[in-house]
C-alpha cells in the first residue's frame, strides 16, 4: 500500500509540468472528484505510488502501482465566479491514469 | 454522470459541526469492518466500503446516518465476495426482526 517503487509504472510528469485532468466518468470508486476534471494545472509535487484505488475497490490487487501527483489549480479557474484573490489556489492529489500533458500551455 | 456523493463545488449552507456520544451498535458496526479487514481474514477492503456506499442510491444516501451507510456496505460487500448469501441474510434479518423487543 505505500509509496514502494517496486512494481510501479514510470512516472510521465516532474513538479511543475502542466496537466489537464482527464474527462471521464467510468462506474465504480473514482479518486478523481467531478469538479476537478477537464480542468488545467501543474504538479506540486509526486507523493509516491500506489495500489490504484479503484481495481481495490473490486477487491483487485490494483498494480502495477499508479504514481500519485499533487496537481495544484488556481481558484479561479475552477469557479467562474470565485470573489478570493487571483493567487489563490486548491491542490487535489490525482493518480496518473487520470491526467494527460496539458498541449495549450504556454 | 456526477456521483451523488460526489459533492465537492456544490451550492451549499455552512457546515455546522456536530458531536454525538456513539450508540453501542455504532462502535460494534467499526469494529466488525475492523475484524473484516485484518490481514489475517482480509474479507474487505476500505476501497471496497467506499465502492459500496456510493452506489447507495441518492435518497437512501441522505436517509442513512454514518454508520447506517457503513452496515449498508458491509452488508453488499458480504455478498458481492460470497462470505453470505440473500437468502442467509434475508433468513438472519427476519429472525432478529421477530426477537422480543
Amino acid at each position: 500500500m505505500s509509496g514502494g517503487q517496486a512494481d510501479a509504472l514510470p512516472v510521465h510528469f516532474g513538479v511543475g509540468d502542466k496537466v489537464r485532468v482527464r474527462v471521464a466518468h467510468p462506474p465504480g470508486h473514482l479518486r478523481t472528484p467531478w469538479y476537478i476534471r477537464g480542468q488545467r494545472g501543474a504538479v506540486e509535487r509526486i507523493c509516491g505510488a500506489f495500489a490504484n484505488p479503484e481495481e481495490l475497490a473490486y477487491n483487485r490487487p490494483g498494480l502495477p502501482r499508479q504514481p500519485l501527483y499533487r496537481i495544484r489549480f488556481r481558484q479561479t479557474d475552477l469557479w467562474p465566479d470565485y470573489a478570493g484573490p487571483k493567487t489563490d489556489t486548491v491542490e487535489v492529489e490525482i493518480y496518473q491514469h487520470w491526467l494527460e500533458p496539458d498541449e495549450a500551455a504556454p | 454522470m456526477r456521483g451523488h456523493h460526489d459533492m465537492g463545488g456544490l451550492p451549499a449552507g455552512k457546515v455546522e459541526p456536530t458531536e454525538h456520544q456513539y450508540a453501542p451498535w455504532e462502535k460494534r458496526v467499526d469494529a466488525m469492518l475492523v475484524l473484516l479487514g485484518a490481514p489475517e481474514r482480509g474479507l474487505m477492503r476500505t476501497d471496497e466500503l467506499r465502492r459500496n456506499i456510493e452506489a447507495l442510491a441518492p435518497d437512501v444516501y441522505e436517509r442513512m446516518s454514518y454508520y447506517e451507510r457503513w452496515m449498508a456496505s458491509i452488508a453488499a460487500t458480504m455478498l458481492q465476495r460470497g462470505v453470505f448469501t440473500a437468502d442467509e441474510l434475508g433468513r438472519k434479518l427476519a429472525e432478529v426482526e421477530a426477537r422480543e423487543p
